[in-house]
């Protein structure tokens, strides 16, 4: 490979109009009676990407990875991998191997026996196999417990077997279905970023399922947000957080302010009446356009709100109101205001300094607010 | 001590169901025949005192033993149990294999009814069963009438009282044994294996031989054994179905006791059947052993 002097392109291979995708789903629908799990989605995924698919349950992302890896056949449109359609393919003649989410290890064959089920049954030669079975167990440093029986290991431990298993046949695409799920919560935070490595390292591509939304943000390079069978929005991590395109995604990932209101001036801001003898809210107008008099909601994220004691002067959005509650996380605090009209509205501040004395208490007159960038206008 | 009165009880429980009938058969096993009742010399009497008891114990010899190994039919006796309760259980682990994947394959709400298919022989006398396989096998019988009735045969066919029929009632009867175990070690089978396995590039068919049937190894092991051992002394199905042509040695035990009343030939017979049973109900603890271990 021949190095380029230019900085580090940013990997976003889904705005690259020249490359082709690895996984295409062409108005797939899927149907179990009359229940539909996945409603005519249509969806490119890209190589080397790390791509998860985040719902509550039965929102169908379980369905989508059984139908990528075999178990599922779609009920109406294709699915093509690498150009190819793969609704006749087998899941043993596919190239895309699944980590199971209760991990699926074989109980009667050891650590080294289940990495190597897969590589035997491509009848490769004795050597072959023993080599990429260590290089395996280096890799998910588990060369330690090779002889041991999955009941002998612990939890993280058989959670990188499967990972093991699964990668051991350098499928073109690796399913991973809710892996963490069963870990405790640090361990599941080191083995994220794990398996952003070993994704990185094998370039392997991944999808992943998971209802977690901070481990779907913190691992994927595109993030699918579900609901019901169909893809509410599909971006980036950072664009879901800041750019979403509904209240249920706005809702769904992170803490968030929904104010609801009407459009009174649309020009390059929209103005939002929203409460009685309270200014109007004044938003940046996202992709959505609003008309005078259209249903408004507008969106804020706690982090984004200020509270002081003085009215600020930088901004049209101020408003007071009385503490209702404070939520003392550690490092932060989140203050719930109350405004006259009824609403609440979350504020946070990081506590970046320790032992200070807290500068609000309950029942204190406070000012929120926030500038006209910080939120996003959605329309439902 | 109250710990030492605890276990106590499922001891002297032994000792007094298992260990003291077994003694008297060994005592009787090394006694002499005679023409009295009961049949058999030395009896051990207290009323003469300590020269009384030494007398019993001289009275006692291997004579019985040493008559076993010299008439060849016992051992060819105790040869054919061994070869029949080989191949019937063989033959009940295809038969039942099959029926307890099926029934683990079946619906979740159908399974319970499924069980109770598989026990419900068990509500009527097991001597009932085998005398209805009499009428079902017989010349006259029902499998003969309907392949005559079929034209699949011109003449009658002699199942009862041959091999053949003994094969079948042991199959028959013990059919349930090795289905439980097998289908409890199914049953326990996570789906997701199987789906691993296909995963990981198997055919449903290799599958199978990969992950389901080692992993109900233990079942099958079990279901064996509950079959293998009682079927090497069964009396019952070989003196009904099998004619004077089956020669198993618990029919030659009967025979001993009650045409010959020949006790003491007959319990030397019994002690030689336990000892050659022991082998295979300790392998059997060994697995039981085994799999709690690996469970736990």
């Amino acid at each position: 490979m021949v190095q380029v002097a230019t900085p580090k392109p940013v990997f976003a291979p889904w705005d690259d109009p020249t490359l082709a995708p690895l996984i295409q789903f062409k108005n797939v629908t899927k149907r179990f009676g009359d229940f539909v799990a996945i409603d005519d989605m249509t969806i490119d995924i890209y190589e080397r990407e790390f791509f998860a698919l985040l719902g509550p349950s039965g929102c169908g992302k379980t369905t989508m990875m059984r139908m990528l890896a075999g178990f599922e056949r779609p009920t109406e449109g294709k699915i093509f991998l690498g150009g190819q359609d793969i609704d006749a393919i087998p899941p043993n003649r596919r190239s895309v191997n699944m980590m199971f989410q209760s991990y699926a290890l074989f109980p009667h064959l050891s650590v080294w026996d289940n990495i190597a089920f897969g590589l035997r049954r491509q009848k490769l030669p004795k050597d072959a196999i023993s080599d990429r079975v260590n290089e395996m167990l280096r890799l998910t440093r588990l060369s330690k417990f090779a002889h041991r029986k999955p009941h002998q290991i612990s939890g993280g431990q058989r959670q990188r077997v499967a990972l093991a298993r699964s990668l051991a046949r350098a499928p073109k695409l690796l399913l991973l279905d809710e892996p963490l799920g069963a870990l405790d919560k640090k361990l599941r935070q080191e083995t994220q970023f794990e398996l952003m490595d070993i994704q990185e390292k094998t370039g392997t591509t991944f999808v992943i399922v998971t209802h977690d939304q901070e481990e779907a943000m913190t691992v994927a390079s595109r993030v699918a947000v579900m609901d019901e069978g169909v893809m509410v929005q599909v971006d980036t991590p950072a664009r879901i957080y800041e750019a979403p395109n509904s209240v249920y995604v706005a809702d769904f990932i992170g803490d968030v302010n929904i104010i609801e209101g009407r459009a009174t001036q649309t020009d390059e801001n929209v103005h939002i009446v929203w409460a009685e003898g309270q200014p109007n809210i004044v938003g940046t107008a996202t992709d959505a356009s609003f008309g005078v008099g259209d249903a408004v909601h507008f969106a804020i994220r706690p982090e984004k709100v200020s509270i002081s004691a003085e009215k600020p002067a930088d901004t049209p959005n101020a408003f007071e109101g009385k503490i209702l509650d404070i939520a003392y996380l550690g490092n932060i605090s989140t203050y719930y205001v109350k405004m006259p009209s009824g609403q609440t509205i979350k504020a946070q501040t990081a506590n970046t300094r320790r032992l200070s004395r807290r500068d609000f208490t309950w029942d204190d007159s406070v000012w929120v607010s926030f500038t006209t960038t910080a939120g996003v206008c959605l329309k439902g | 001590m109250r710990r030492f009165a605890l276990i106590s009880v499922p001891y002297i429980w032994l000792l007094a169901l298992f260990l003291v009938p077994f003694l008297i058969v060994i005592k009787i096993s090394l006694s002499d025949t005679v023409i009295s009742i009961p049949p058999y010399a030395p009896t051990l009497t207290f009323s003469e005192g300590w020269g009384g008891i030494v007398a019993f114990f001289k009275g006692l010899d291997f004579e019985t033993f040493e008559f076993l190994m010299s008439d060849d039919l016992y051992w060819k006796a105790y040869l054919s149990s061994l070869k029949i309760a080989s191949i019937a259980t063989f033959m009940t682990l295809l038969v039942g294999y099959p029926i307890a994947y099926g029934m683990t394959r079946a619906a979740p709400e159908w399974r319970p009814t499924l069980l109770m298919l598989v026990i419900l022989p068990f509500w009527t006398s097991f001597l009932i069963r085998v005398y209805a396989w009499m009428g079902i096998l017989g010349q006259e019988g029902l499998v003969n009438q309907a392949l005559l009735w079929l034209g699949l045969i011109d003449q009658p066919l002699v199942i009862l009282n041959t091999p053949t029929a003994v094969y079948i009632g042991i199959v028959y009867t013990y059919l349930p044994f090795m289905i439980l175990p097998i289908y409890s070690a199914l049953e326990k089978l996570d789906d997701s294996l199987l789906e691993a396995a296909e995963d990981l590039g198997c055919s449903k068919l290799s599958a199978f031989w990969l992950v389901t049937w080692p992993l109900s190894r233990n079942g099958i092991i079990a279901g064996c054994f509950l079959v293998f051992i009682p079927t090497l002394g069964e009396f019952v199905i070989p003196s009904l179905l099998g004619g004077s042509q089956t020669l198993m040695i618990g029919k030659v035990l009967w025979e001993e006791f009650f045409s010959n009343r020949d006790w003491p030939v007959a319990s030397a017979v019994a002690v030689i059947l336990l000892l050659i049973l022991i082998i295979p109900i300790v392998l059997f603890q060994r697995n039981e052993q085994k799999q709690r271990e690996a469970e736990g």
